[in-house]
């Protein structure tokens, strides 16, 4: 490949003594043909296995059920990513804050939930029911009179039940990673916009934030696809995911090897599809910052 | 100095913890004069600054402009610190010029100098923006006004600062070592900008290490020292005959 740098040089180094050449590198080309190799032959000792079959592969990769499960996976991820990083947005901002109070209650929240294995949170939100049948709003003065019921069962469903835990888990989270993110900007642009006289939230939102998200957005997509393969854990509720209509699947057919194999064919393309996305939006962010113009 | 006060520093008085970095300082500024602030590192000329828009806190003391306390009010024969909004609008009347420039790297340089403007609504979008250009104009960074601050020099870089200071309208400006982190090569171009704005009348109050500005632009000069100003006067009083030992010693080390 002749790049128009490569030409450029050519002719001013035509006559020139003592021609450096250009430097090998033999380890690229080993590297590259072992990882191939190992690939290949762990992907083919897979796919061969005699215990793998492959029509039931073909069969349920584009099942309807399987489908809906795919699609219940994207949903639950994107909202409790949403809502677990507007959440972890005020958890920063209550960490950061010059409130004691404020302050504790961030780090309280932050090693609280942080210390709850995310798997016990799914199963607590999923039998909230077991605490409280029904959700009750009653009159303050008078605990008879009750204004309106629900019943926590009709309220929370299993779909409700993974968003709120995926969500109280992420929030945490994503807490940790804005809180560095703020910390990251230089006090002298918090400074300069006070000094404008500009309020705590435009300060907030056009000049801190917005730089801050050069160092949020890597651990932030990092989060998401976590957050995309933690979905698998609400199965255990029968959250509709991806992972609970395979596994349906599999518990009437009894292939469950075929299914998982399925399951994880749909969690690479939706993680690989959001590691794309998460490049493409922080070769954007860099390119703001590095605009040369004039 | 007939003229009457425009800034009105008043006894103030400033703890870090146990340090006490401000001890009663007093400083009257008129309208449209230069107050040069000299004085070793430490001796707490850039916490005046900081004092005076309150991105330092004080502990005792009052600070005047236009006949309003500044960030805090009298009430009950104490001094209580103004709602954060209020303490905000206050601030746009006084621009601020610093060390590091601190200009927004996420916006172009045209944007860095709007931002606030809009923001505030001090005037229509248009209106802010041909302002904005007028202003760079003035400092002659015109032609820059698409480049983001990391294509720009940091003798370019505080030139943009003090324009987005000046786009506000602010009635008075404080730059603080404004010349201190530039290669010494660009200072002259920063000075002379400041030079313009002082000659146009502008009310600033200028913490520098730059004598030669001092002397030329001040109209008064004010030495401080471990938190107390030990002598003040005209350019021509502290710099030929300084009274103070330590100004003495002090103008003796920068020279």
């Amino acid at each position: 490949m002749t790049t128009a740098v490569d030409t450029q040089r050519n002719t001013a180094l035509a006559s020139a003594s003592d021609r450096v050449a250009a430097k090998r590198h033999p380890w690229r080309l080993v590297f590259g043909i072992a990882a191939t190799a190992v690939v290949i032959w762990g992907a083919l000792g897979l796919w061969l296995n005699p215990a793998l079959d492959h029509q039931t592969i073909y069969k349920y990769l584009t099942a309807g059920s399987i489908l809906s499960g795919v699609r219940n996976t994207i949903v639950l991820a994107v909202i409790s990513m949403v809502i677990g990083t507007v959440g972890g947005f005020l958890v920063a901002v209550m960490r950061l804050s010059s409130n004691p109070v404020l302050r504790a209650i961030g780090f309280g929240y932050v090693a609280l939930i942080r210390s709850i294995p995310l798997l016990v949170l799914i199963l607590f939100m999923g039998n909230l029911a077991l605490f409280w049948s029904r959700l009750d709003i009653v009159n303050p003065f008078n605990p008879n009179e009750i204004w309106v019921s629900w019943s926590m069962n009709s309220l929370v469903t299993p779909f409700i039940a993974s968003i709120l835990a995926l969500a109280i888990n992420e929030a945490a989270y994503m807490g940790e990673v804005i809180r560095s993110g703020l910390r990251s900007v230089d006090q002298g642009q918090r400074e300069a916009a006070t000094a404008l006289g500009l309020g705590a939230t435009h300060s907030m939102f056009k000049v801190v934030l917005p730089q801050a998200m050069r160092v949020i957005l890597p651990p932030a997509g990092s989060q998401f696809v976590t957050m995309i393969k933690m979905t698998s854990l609400v199965s255990v509720i029968a959250g509709g995911d991806l992972l609970t209509e395979a596994q349906n699947i599999a518990a009437t057919n009894l292939r469950t090897l075929e299914l998982l194999v399925i399951a994880s064919a749909w969690y690479l393309l939706i993680t690989g599809i959001a590691t794309v996305g998460q490049s493409i939006l922080e070769h954007r962010l860099e390119r703001g910052q590095r605009k040369v113009s004039v | 100095m007939t003229r009457s006060a425009l800034l009105e520093i008043s006894a103030v008085n400033k703890f870090y913890a146990n340090l006490h970095v401000l001890k009663g300082v007093s400083l009257e500024v008129p309208e449209g004069t230069v107050a040069c602030l000299l004085g070793p590192s430490g001796s707490g000329k850039s916490t005046l600054l900081r004092c005076i828009n309150h991105l330092e806190s004080i502990d005792a003391g009052r600070i005047t402009m236009s006949g309003q306390t500044l960030a805090y009010e009298e009430r009950d024969g104490q001094m209580h610190e103004r709602p954060r909004a209020k303490i905000d609008r206050q601030r746009q009347d006084i621009g601020m010029v610093f060390q590091h420039f601190n200009l927004f790297p996420h916006y172009t340089v045209l944007q860095n100098i709007t931002l606030a403007p809009t923001l505030l609504k001090k005037s229509r979008k248009a209106n802010v923006t041909a302002q904005a250009m007028e202003l760079l104009d003035k400092v002659g960074l015109a032609n820059k006004h698409n480049a983001y601050p990391s294509a720009l020099s940091g003798g370019q870089q505080q030139r943009v600062a003090i324009a987005r200071a000046l786009a506000m309208h602010p009635k008075v400006m404080l730059f603080d070592e404004p010349t201190s982190a530039l290669d010494p090569e660009l200072v002259a171009e920063v000075l002379k900008v400041m030079k313009d704005l002082a000659q146009g009348g502008m009310t600033m109050i200028v913490v520098t290490h730059e004598m030669a500005f001092a002397r030329e632009v001040a109209d008064s000069v004010v030495v401080m020292d471990a938190g107390v100003i030990i002598e003040s006067g005209t350019p021509g009083e502290v710099f030929d005959n300084p009274q103070h030992e330590r100004t003495r010693e002090f103008l003796r080390h920068v020279r």
